[in-house]
Formats: structure tokens, C-alpha cells, sequence
């Protein structure tokens, strides 16, 4: 049997109701005690008897074609089995949910870095060494990489928007701010690199990889192998990490796949870490355009986002970054316009909140310093602004506490405490504070899930949903046990196999919404038949610790049921995210010290307030806070791309050079959570957070920079060098 | 070549191209897959093990550069079953997410405390002759060759210091486990 719900009306709020205590509370990750010893493990850790090691060769020019791979200089090398998947190697991974084959470009070459075979031999070490040897033969053309002066660009219809008369209320304005922003590319840099392991049993694959989408990664790699994706299992129970950079199949899986058919053995292939830099999705570089037109009062009557970002020819991805300009502040004259220059650097795709992450660290520093002409305080000024309902389509908000995450965040900042600019000077370090807002758009997707009851009161969950750090296998326990009243430790759950329920994937922060609705509806088909074994109505059914409750009758469940229950709970979008703007919300409070001396930014202290619906596990949701806030000091202060000028190659391609945020970057930080239900989001009454940390983040940090020290960096990261020169005295 | 690595005080007799890492002979040729490649550079510390007490980056060292050596990884720290006192304290604290850096972390923060209780001085000590205190500056100072990309920095912090303080000498063990329970 399936449970199935289109989110076409709000549901009732029955997590409130069933009483067990199991959702919501901070539990630790049941997977924890895998984790902390070693033994969860990752794909690259997966072994098959009379497994080949794969290498991939990159490609060293940045546009062309491969005229001749002299496999003769690899060949007679001890140990090597091979050069394969020329053919079939895709130019770069899917983007996320393509659900089809990435671009298969057949020897052309489209940027430096670029796969374009995989050399297999009997030991990593021996593959490595041939793949350092492998003569290939180009004919190079001249390329384009940089997003200023490129020739080719795009104005993607859906990125446009003119409403009102923004030149109008620009000149008409009491005070306006127009300022330009840039922004570097990011990588997402998860910790474990691409890896995958093919097996091929006949014509059936088993791909133990790392990816966040299984569902879709299924039909990706079907497609690009050119079998029907029945055929095709991936396996990903564990994934060392995603943030957009295992959205969508990438070339190591389909390059082990083909050579593993080939040589009818396993083989294994791992991106080394400046292939993951090289080859997988980057984050665009941006240069965003920024009007704000506001009247005597600091009410915001024009807002305008402009931007040109890039991506390779062909790519259908653009990052849109004014995705959440769109509704933060009203004003009733608005324009929006996006450039795409399509050039010749590494692919472009999903980062870590695509559009918020880099948009807010605009957006959200125009309005600094729209506070700042006005003279009205940046917390007051934002919310003064906030519109009733969505300023373009006139839909009303699901719900929108931006309002009261500044106004309590102000509160247990001591915001009161924040002095001029450049008033507040300890020793050789000037501090300041900055704020932000956070929003990012909540999304519901389709997700299925199976789960199953036990006459002894354990439960199990199925799905192939993953969980790459964001706390899956503890939520979706806890909703079941909610759900089931058991114990969450009764609740087994089962993810990353597509043998199992295909679910919505981790992505978009859509993940524990999406594929919890579904876990929410499986075991509410499971209550309805305890409840017609118990003989009440659903409704009247009380679950709690194994004991059934309902229509003056009390029961263990074991007394109820002749054998397990299964359910399928199958949850799709509806008609609630389209008549209702849904978005999560939140203020970032940021102390920083700007060393008078160096131009050194130190943060002293972060605070961010979230208002995300309901709150599933208040332990791993601070955590995904936490990463999100650490990601903005890493965006607004050290981690750019560096790509070379002359050919668009990363020169930055491993952790030494791509400064990620370390332990001594971070202090400590505060998290909180506003209580609230959002009815329209889904059955769990939950919005997204996983990308909401982010947002804004970085943009908090650039403004206590301001706050300290009088010095406006507008081309992030603020380096030292960018903000020394301008220092006071 | 043929040598004898000495992992979790049992002697592992091998074969290795000498060209294999320290790293990938525990991975690939022993099955202790707990120390993890992130960066195979010694930039990440997610191969962090210990070699007769110390920390190093397995992904910098050879193999055959560690015959009679004592390897110590985290398999050999405690087992799912049978957790160390930082082990439990990471799951306690949510010091991790994707779990991938952890085994790194946990390793490098038992020789870091090490170093700190032998009075090592560190970049940001004051005072390079006197006693070491594990300050938060001095904790992240040590621990920043470990990253963590989900960024469970602040989880981590606590899952050390929690577990520093039971681990401390004449530590009143009944009021830690007290104050813990009333925190939970």
C-alpha cells in the first residue's frame, strides 16, 4: 500500500499530537558510533575480489580537440591494464536533477583540467605513475575564460524582471545607494573526494559511489552507459560530505563503469583532490549591480539586482543570484537582469546555497550601506522593510519571522552595545559589529519511503535518501518513532541504496522536508491499521512506547498485529508551493577585529537566528547552523578560486592554496532557533536549513568589518590587502 | 618489497610497492579503512595516525619508511562497542557531520593532548618555557591542520575539552559524569 499527498492544502499538525518526545529533542546520530571508530564506510572503501585501480588524465590545454591518445606510452608499463571510456568520458558531471546524461564530448576539449581517459592497472600506484605518462595529442584553439570580456553572453529569460520604473525611483530617491560587488568562485570541497567502485554482475552495475541525488544519479549514469537504468543500482550510504559537489554523476563513476565492462573485473576510480577542483562543479565568480532607492524615512521604494555570472557553453545552470532579492524587502519599482558569459573555465554548478550565498553577500551589504546614508540603524532599517507579502507576485508568505530572528537576535547580541564607525578600538585591533539578514527559498520534492512496524516494536525505514552529513539517519528515525511511539533507538533506517523507495535526494536543503514527509506518511498508514486492529478511529489513536491507546481500549502493539506492517509513504509538491512564497528566515550578528596594524580580520563572535519551521533534531539542526555561518567567514574572508589568466586553469587547486575556514578561524558561535510552524511547507510543518546558515553569513562579517574600521570591501574575500591600504591613521 | 608494519601493537606482514603510501597500505592492503584520504597532500589531516606516540599525515609518509614502528589508528582507539572517552565525547558534542575528517580529528587531538601535557609550546604560546594550557586559542591552533568542510569546528572544540577534562589527572570523575547528565 502507498500513502500518498499532494501538498495541495495544509495538513493537520499531528506531530504535535502523538506525544512519544521523539522529534525535535537534540538526539545524538545513531550512525555516530561508526563514524567516530572508523567503520562507516565511504566508497572508495568498498573492495571487490580482482579489483583494478583507475586513474583519470586530465586534459592541458583549456579548448580544443584531442587528435591521437598514444596509448603505447602507457601500455608496456608494469601493471597497467589500460586507457578506456575515451568515448564515453562526459565533459563534466551532471547538474543537479538532470536525471540524463552530462554532455559526452568526444575528444573536445572545453576547459583546462578536463578529463579525458582513465588508465587502469593493477595497483593505484602503478595507475598513477602511467597516468603521469600518458602522451596526448591536441589541436588547441584559442579560448575565451574571462567572464569581462567575453564575447558570448546570455540573458536567461527567466533571470529578467522589470517592474515599475527603477530609474524613476532611483532619481526621485532621498537617498540611494548603487554599488558594485564581485565575488570569486568557490568550490565545495567536501572532504571526501569523487570516488566510485564498479561491479559489473552480467549486464547489471553496482556502483558504490558518492553522491547526494541516487534516483537521479541512476538515470545520469544509465543514460551516459547507454542501459536501461532497471540495470543500474548505486550504492551511497555514506558520503563524506556533498554541499552541491555530488548533485550529479560525475566522471570518475562513468569512467570506472566503462572500464570496469570492458575488462570485465572491478574497477575503482578516486579523483585526487586537484581533479575535484579541476573536474567537478565550481562556484561562478560574480559581478552584481546593486540599486536601492529609499525615501525620507529609509522605506525602500526601488530595489535593482543585476549581475553577469559564467558557465561553459552548453551548460544549462546560470547561479541566480538574486534569487532571494526578490522577496527580503519590498519596494514597489524593481529590476532584475542576469549576464551569462559563457566561457572557458571550469564548470559551473550548484554550491552550497546557488544564488543565496554569493547574492546576500551583495544584497545584504547594500543595505549596510543604505543604512548607513540614512542614518538609521541596519536592524531597524531591515525591518522596516520587510514587505506583508511577496513584492512581485502578491502571494502571501507561508510564514516569514524575519522580524523577530533580528529583533531577538539584536537583544542577545547586545547589539545596543555597537559604536560608530572606527569608534571602538582595542589596543592594535579596531571592533566592530555587523548583522545581516538570511533567507532561503524552501522547497518541496517529490520523495517516497518505505516503513515497516514489527510486532515486537521495532520499526525500519527504507529509502534510497542519503545522508552526507545533514542528519538524515537521525531524522528520519526520529519521525518514524514519533509517528510509530517507539523508542528512537527501536528504529532502524536503511539509506542510500536505489534498491530501495527512491526519495528526493540531498539537495537544495529539500532533503529532510522531502524525504521526511514521506517517512511521515508511511508510518501514518501504518496508525491507521493499528487503529482499525484496535477498533478507533485513526484520530483517536495514541502510540506511545509500544502501546496502542484509542476508543477505551489499550493494547501492545505485538497484541495487535498478526505480522510486520509495511507502508509506503509517497509525498509530491502541490499547489502550497505555488499560491504561498516559502522561504526560511534568519539575522546574522558578527563581532570581528580588524588589526590596525596588518588589515588582519579576526572574528570575535557570531550569533545567528534561524526561524526554519519546525525544528526536526535541535542537535545535528545547530550543527547544519554552525556549518553554514563557518562557510560565510570563509566566503566573506579567504576562500576564493584563483584562475589563471592566461588559459582559465585553478591555479589554487588543493587546501593549501583554497583557504578554507580551519579550527583557528572559527570562535565560538551561537545558534537559535524561533519557534515556529509553517503549515503550508509540508506535513512536518519544517522548512529547510541546511543552506540557510549561509546565507547572509559572510555579508554580517563584511559589515563589522565596515563597523570597525571605516573600510567597505566590496570584492570579496576580505584579504588584508584589500583593506590595509585604507585604514585610518 | 617485503616489510613488517606494526598496527595497533599487531605485526602485519607485507608486501608493497615501494611506492606505497603509509596511508594507502593501511587502506588498500590492510582494510583499516578508518584513516581517510581527503587531500593525499598532508594539507587536510584526515590520514592522521600516531607513530610511536606522535601525530603524523599518513598520506606524507611511505610505507616502508615505518618497519618497526608503532602505528597506532583509529581502529586501535576504540571500537563501536567499546569507545574511547574522546570517541563518545565527539558523538555527544555532534563533532562531525559527514563524518569523513573524524577518525583525523580523533587522532590528532590524542597526540595534540599529548603535546600539551609534555609542555610542548604551540604558535600562539605566550611563553615558551612555562606549562602549556589547553586555552581554546591553544586548542584551535593546534587542531587547525585538521579541516572539516561541514564545519563542525565548534562540536569538535567541545568534544575535546569535554574529554581533556575527564582524561585530566585527579579528575573527580563521579561530578564529570554528574554535570553531564544535568546538561542533558
Amino acid at each position: 500500500m502507498t500513502e500518498h499527498l499532494k501538498m495541495d492544502k495544509v495538513q493537520p499538525r499531528m506531530l504535535d499530537e502523538t506525544g512519544q518526545g521523539a522529534i525535535t529533542v537534540p538526539m545524538d546520530r545513531p550512525e555516530g558510533r561508526l563514524k567516530v571508530a572508523g567503520q562507516a564506510t565511504y566508497a572508495a572503501e568498498y573492495k571487490a575480489e580482482n579489483m583494478a585501480y583507475g586513474v583519470l588524465v586530465r586534459a592541458t590545454i583549456t579548448k580544443g580537440q584531442v587528435t591521437s591518445i598514444d596509448e603505447g606510452s602507457v601500455t608496456s608499463l608494469p601493471g597497467v591494464l589500460g586507457v578506456f571510456a575515451t568515448g564515453k568520458m562526459p565533459r563534466s558531471p551532471a547538474q543537479g536533477t538532470a536525471g540524463a546524461a552530462p554532455i559526452q564530448p568526444e575528444g573536445r576539449v572545453d576547459y583546462f583540467g578536463q578529463p579525458i581517459a582513465v588508465i587502469v592497472a593493477e595497483s593505484f600506484e602503478q595507475a598513477r605513475h602511467a597516468a603521469s605518462n600518458l602522451k596526448i595529442a591536441y589541436e588547441a584553439e584559442t579560448a575565451e575564460t574571462d567572464p569581462e570580456t567575453a564575447s558570448e553572453i546570455d540573458v536567461p529569460d527567466g533571470q529578467l524582471l522589470d517592474q515599475g520604473d527603477i530609474e524613476a525611483a532611483m532619481s526621485d530617491a532621498a537617498f540611494t545607494v548603487d554599488a558594485t560587488y564581485t565575488t570569486p568562485p568557490h568550490n565545495s570541497a567536501a572532504m571526501e573526494p569523487h570516488a566510485s567502485l564498479a561491479e559489473w554482475h552480467g549486464d547489471n552495475l553496482v556502483l558504490h559511489g558518492a553522491y547526494q541525488m541516487l534516483k537521479f544519479n541512476r538515470e545520469e549514469l544509465a543514460d551516459s552507459l547507454g542501459i536501461d537504468p532497471e540495470k543500474v543500482r548505486i550504492h551511497s550510504p555514506y558520503v563524506g560530505g556533498g554541499f552541491g559537489g555530488k548533485l550529479g554523476i560525475s566522471q570518475e563513476a562513468i569512467a570506472a563503469a566503462v572500464a570496469a565492462r570492458e575488462l570485465k573485473r572491478p574497477v575503482r576510480v578516486v579523483m585526487a583532490r586537484q581533479q575535484v577542483f579541476e573536474m567537478t562543479m565550481r562556484r561562478t565568480e560574480s559581478r552584481q549591480r546593486v540599486r536601492l532607492a529609499a525615501d525620507k524615512d529609509g522605506k525602500i521604494t526601488g530595489l535593482a539586482h543585476e549581475d553577469r555570472v559564467s558557465n561553459l557553453p552548453e551548460e544549462g545552470f546560470s547561479e541566480p543570484t538574486a534569487v532571494a532579492s526578490h522577496f527580503l524587502y519590498g519596494g514597489e519599482n524593481r529590476f532584475f537582469r542576469q549576464e551569462v558569459a559563457r566561457i572557458h573555465r571550469t564548470t559551473a554548478g550548484s554550491v552550497r546555497a546557488p544564488g543565496e550565498a554569493i547574492g546576500q553577500l551583495a544584497l545584504e551589504c547594500a543595505m549596510d550601506e543604505l543604512a548607513e546614508k540614512t542614518g538609521i540603524d541596519p536592524v531597524q532599517l531591515r525591518i522596516q522593510n520587510i514587505p506583508e507579502k511577496h513584492p512581485e507576485s502578491g502571494l502571501p508568505f507561508s510564514s516569514n519571522s524575519l522580524a523577530q530572528c533580528l529583533t531577538d537576535g539584536a537583544e542577545r547580541f547586545g547589539w545596543s552595545e555597537r559604536k560608530g564607525v572606527g569608534k571602538r578600538r582595542e589596543g592594535e585591533w579596531f571592533v566592530g559589529m555587523g548583522v545581516a539578514s538570511a533567507a532561503r527559498t524552501n522547497i518541496l520534492m517529490e520523495s517516497r519511503a518505505r516503513v515497516t512496524l514489527n510486532p515486537d516494536g521495532t520499526a525500519l525505514v527504507e529509502t534510497d535518501m542519503t545522508d552526507i552529513g545533514t542528519g538524515t539517519y537521525a531524522i528520519l528515525g526520529q519521525i518514524a518513532a514519533e509517528m510509530l511511539g517507539l523508542p528512537t533507538e527501536k528504529v532502524t533506517v536503511e539509506l542510500g541504496d536505489t534498491n530501495l523507495p527512491g526519495a528526493s535526494g540531498s539537495g537544495g536543503s529539500w532533503g529532510a522536508a522531502s524525504a521526511g514527509s514521506s517517512v511521515f506518511l508511511g508510518a501514518k498508514a501504518i496508525r491507521s491499521k493499528i487503529a482499525k486492529s484496535l477498533g478507533c478511529a485513526p484520530e483517536e489513536l495514541r502510540l506511545k512506547d509500544g502501546i496502542a491507546t484509542g476508543a477505551n481500549n489499550r493494547r501492545p502493539l505485538a497484541e495487535l498485529m498478526s505480522g510486520p506492517i509495511s507502508e509506503e509513504g509517497h509525498i509530491e509538491p502541490g499547489t502550497t508551493m505555488e499560491e504561498f512564497a516559502q522561504s526560511g528566515f534568519g539575522a546574522h550578528f558578527c563581532e570581528v577585529g580588524v588589526n590596525a596594524v596588518t588589515g588582519e580580520v579576526r572574528v570575535r563572535r557570531m550569533l545567528a537566528v534561524f526561524a526554519a519551521g519546525r525544528i526536526l533534531n535541535e542537535k545535528t539542526a545547530r550543527s547544519q547552523g554552525h556549518g553554514g555561518m563557518i562557510w560565510g567567514i570563509g566566503s566573506a574572508l579567504t576562500e576564493a578560486i584563483e584562475h589563471d589568466p592566461r588559459d582559465g586553469r585553478i591555479v589554487n587547486h588543493d587546501f593549501a592554496e583554497y583557504h578554507m575556514p580551519v579550527h583557528l578561524d572559527v570562535p565560538d558561535l551561537d545558534v537559535m532557533f524561533v519557534e515556529e510552524l509553517d503549515d503550508h511547507s509540508n506535513p512536518l510543518q519544517s522548512k529547510g536549513i541546511g543552506e540557510l546558515g549561509l546565507s547572509g553569513a559572510g555579508a554580517a562579517v563584511a559589515n563589522a568589518i565596515y563597523n570597525a574600521c571605516g573600510v567597505r570591501v566590496r570584492d570579496y574575500p576580505a584579504t588584508p590587502d584589500k583593506i590595509f591600504p585604507h585604514l585610518p591613521e | 618489497m617485503k616489510i613488517t608494519l606494526n598496527v595497533n601493537a599487531t605485526p602485519h606482514d607485507l608486501e608493497l610497492d615501494p611506492r606505497t603510501s603509509l596511508l594507502d597500505a593501511l587502506r588498500d592492503h590492510l582494510d583499516l579503512t578508518g584513516s581517510k584520504k581527503g587531500c593525499d597532500h598532508g594539507q587536510c589531516g584526515a590520514c592522521t595516525v600516531l607513530v610511536n606516540g606522535r601525530r603524523i599525515n599518513s598520506c606524507l609518509a611511505l610505507a616502508v619508511m615505518h618497519e618497526g614502528d608503532e602505528i597506532t589508528t583509529i581502529e586501535g582507539v576504540g571500537t563501536p562497542d567499546h569507545l574511547s572517552p574522546l570517541q563518545k565525547a565527539f558523538i555527544r558534542h555532534d563533532g562531525y557531520q559527514c563524518g569523513y575528517c573524524t577518525p583525523g580529528q580523533i587522532m590528532s587531538a590524542t597526540g595534540m593532548l599529548n603535546e600539551v601535557a609534555e609542555g610542548w609550546p604551540s604558535n600562539v604560546t605566550a611563553d615558551l618555557e612555562g606549562d602549556t594550557d589547553l586555552t581554546r586559542e591553544e586548542l584551535s591552533e593546534r587542531m587547525s591542520g585538521n579541516l572539516c568542510r561541514c564545519s563542525a569546528y565548534p562540536g569538535i572544540v567541545a568534544a575535546i575539552f569535554d574529554a581533556a577534562e575527564e582524561d585530566r589527572p585527579g579528575a573527580d570523575q563521579k561530578s564529570i559524569e554528574e554535570k553531564r547528565v544535568a546538561a542533558e
